[in-house]
């Protein structure tokens, strides 16, 4: 069957590139290493906290704190998986060995989201784990309501972030150019544009300020954020799909090269 | 499952490909055989590689059709099987290594692994197979390239410039395998910018200008016809000599210079003509149009990328502008 061997050759692909081993090992350490040190800081500060952030202090979210910046590896990794058929002009040799170019692209993307779930969910449990470890009596226990929703939130994250990066990359093909919009994007505006009042309305239906909420256990006071955590990250999930679409149909349509 | 052994034709139809304003391939129609070597023979910029891309399914023509055993490229089952190219040997990723390179290919035609050895084997890989290709050389490049067109031991083998940059152990190695596997009945269609290479190598020859086909011959017909011989000779006594080259029923053309290029005669025999009629001679050559001229004559109308030798057009006079202000 065609999808299976296009399975097993993205595989051989895959695992056979140092980037890979690169990124994936680079999201799983600063995430986890991050999310340690601000569940310290945050465990020593803890005590000069007003009874408002008190309330608000939510010890499962604070060990995903690492996750703003080993995000990035992961969109370097999804860009990355797509983008170097490209960058070598591997996509000329592979779109004659597998001409059905939907099989092809989407072959691509399931094992790349297979690697990127099994390492973003290692990542989630041991950032949550090492995290609350770090918090001492403020930490949060897997058991507790709507902890592990989000411990297994945090991985699903991760791995939608790559995927929105694999369809980007399909889109734009030069991985500097889906670097340069990606990295800036989530690094930068997509922060800026939901803590600006005026934008804030907008900011909330990103893709990461949108499916970040799967990772939060209390809810801030005074949050009025019109989504749940699955509603949020089904808003993430959504513009997941339309960048696949996106990559999809621009494949489909182009001359490979 | 395989394709059948006997031999594999590609059929374009009116193949046309247009970027905006600008054909780069005009109305292509004609059929690579099996069994023999089929030269695709053109300028740069003549649309060969684009030609080439399109029949691999790779670029959407804007007109036409190509057939490859009946079928359009994406119904083959496990295309590798059917056809293999080499259209740009730096076309790997550079971070893998030749066998994974070739492993991945071959899985995704479900062609098994032991076949990824049997080819690094025959392109004499088998030594670097564990090194990384970004480390080979250009000659190394074109041989794993080679070695990914034959991992589906397939009826039709397509090269692009494969001889490009290659010393000239290559060139042989390329052109015997190229021999060879035509011999084994396979379809063999390779591309080349030189008619030097092609009459070494192709029987057949299609030759394409601006994206039009200009000829598509057998290589035989084509040197036949386009290979004259003649003598160049040169005399200062040019009206006599004439009447002695028709009287031994020689027809003699103006060479432009004042020397007349004679058909149908060697020069032992013109020479000894002369010297019968006393004839003086300031020279007397055998020539022989190459095939290299004849195919620039064929291509020279369409030719994109001209070298002008015309001289330059004379800087105005110094101070002329000014004398006049």
């Amino acid at each position: 069957m065609a999808a299976t061997q296009v399975v097993r050759s993205e595989w051989t692909k895959i695992r056979s590139v140092a980037s890979t081993v690169w990124t994936l090992s680079l999201a799983a350490v600063v995430t986890i290493a991050l999310g340690m040190l601000i569940s310290a800081l945050s465990k020593a500060e803890f005590d000069n906290l007003s009874t408002r952030d008190r309330l608000s202090f939510d010890p499962t979210f604070i060990s995903f704190a690492g996750m703003s910046l080993g995000q990035l590896a992961m969109i370097v990794f999804g860009v990355l998986v797509v983008s170097n058929e490209y960058s070598t002009g591997m996509i000329r040799v592979s779109l004659a060995a597998v001409p059905q170019r939907g099989t092809f692209l989407f072959g691509k993307i399931a094992v790349a989201t297979a690697l990127a779930l099994a390492v973003g969910m290692a990542t989630s449990f041991a950032a949550f784990f090492l995290g609350q470890a770090m918090l001492g009596e403020h930490k949060a226990s897997i058991g507790d309501d709507g902890v592990l929703r989000a411990v297994i939130g945090g991985g699903l994250y991760m791995t939608l972030i790559a995927m929105f990066s694999m369809g980007v990359a399909a889109m734009l093909r030069s991985p500097m150019l889906s670097l340069g919009i990606l990295m800036p994007f989530f690094f930068l505006i997509s922060s800026i544009l939901g803590n600006v009042d005026a934008t804030k309305k907008v900011g909330q239906f990103l893709p990461d300020q949108a499916g970040s909420k799967i990772m939060q256990v209390v809810t801030p006071i005074g949050d009025d954020t019109p989504y749940g955590p699955w509603g949020g990250l089904g808003i993430m999930a959504l513009w997941v799909v339309a960048a696949l679409i996106g990559g999809y149909v621009l494949l489909k349509r182009r001359d490979a090269q | 499952m395989s394709p059948s052994s006997v031999g594999v034709m590609i059929e374009l139809e009116g193949l046309t490909k247009r970027y905006g304003e600008k054909i780069a391939v005009n109305n292509l129609t004609f059929t690579v055989r099996p069994g023999i070597v089929t030269g695709f023979l053109g300028p740069n910029g003549a649309g060969k590689s684009t030609t080439m891309r399109m029949m691999l399914g790779l670029d959407r023509p804007t007109a036409g059709d190509v057939r490859i055993d009946g079928k359009h490229y994406d119904q083959l089952k496990d295309p590798l099987k059917y056809i293999g190219a080499l259209l740009d040997a730096k076309a790997v990723h550079g971070g893998r290594t030749a066998f994974n390179h070739l492993l991945c290919l071959a899985q995704s035609n479900g062609i098994p692994k032991q076949r990824v050895h049997e080819v690094l084997d025959t392109v004499g890989l088998t030594a670097v197979a564990k090194k990384k290709a970004k480390g080979f050389s250009l000659g190394m490049g074109q041989r794993l390239g080679i070695a990914a067109a034959l991992l589906g031991d397939p009826q039709i083998l397509m090269f692009d410039e494969p001889v490009n940059g290659l010393d000239p152990e290559g060139i042989h190695w390329i052109r015997t395998l190229m021999k060879s596997l035509a011999a084994q009945g396979r379809t063999v269609f390779v591309s080349s910018h030189l008619m030097s290479e092609m009459a070494l190598t192709a029987d057949h020859l299609v030759v394409i200008g601006q994206g039009r086909l200009l000829a598509d011959t057998s290589m035989a017909d084509f040197i036949a016809r386009n290979s004259r011989s003649y003598v160049r000779v040169r005399s200062p006594q040019r009206e006599k000599l004439l009447d002695v080259l028709h009287q031994a029923g020689l027809t003699a053309q103006d060479a432009g210079d004042g020397a007349l290029e004679v058909d149908g005669g060697k020069a032992e025999y013109i020479g000894e003509l002369a010297a019968r009629h006393q004839l003086v001679l300031h020279e007397l050559s055998p020539q022989q149009a190459s095939l290299e001229e004849a195919f620039m004559q064929l291509t020279a109308e369409s030719v994109e990328y001209h070298a002008h030798s015309g001289t330059p057009a004379a800087p105005q006079q110094w101070g002329e502008g000014w004398k006049k202000g």
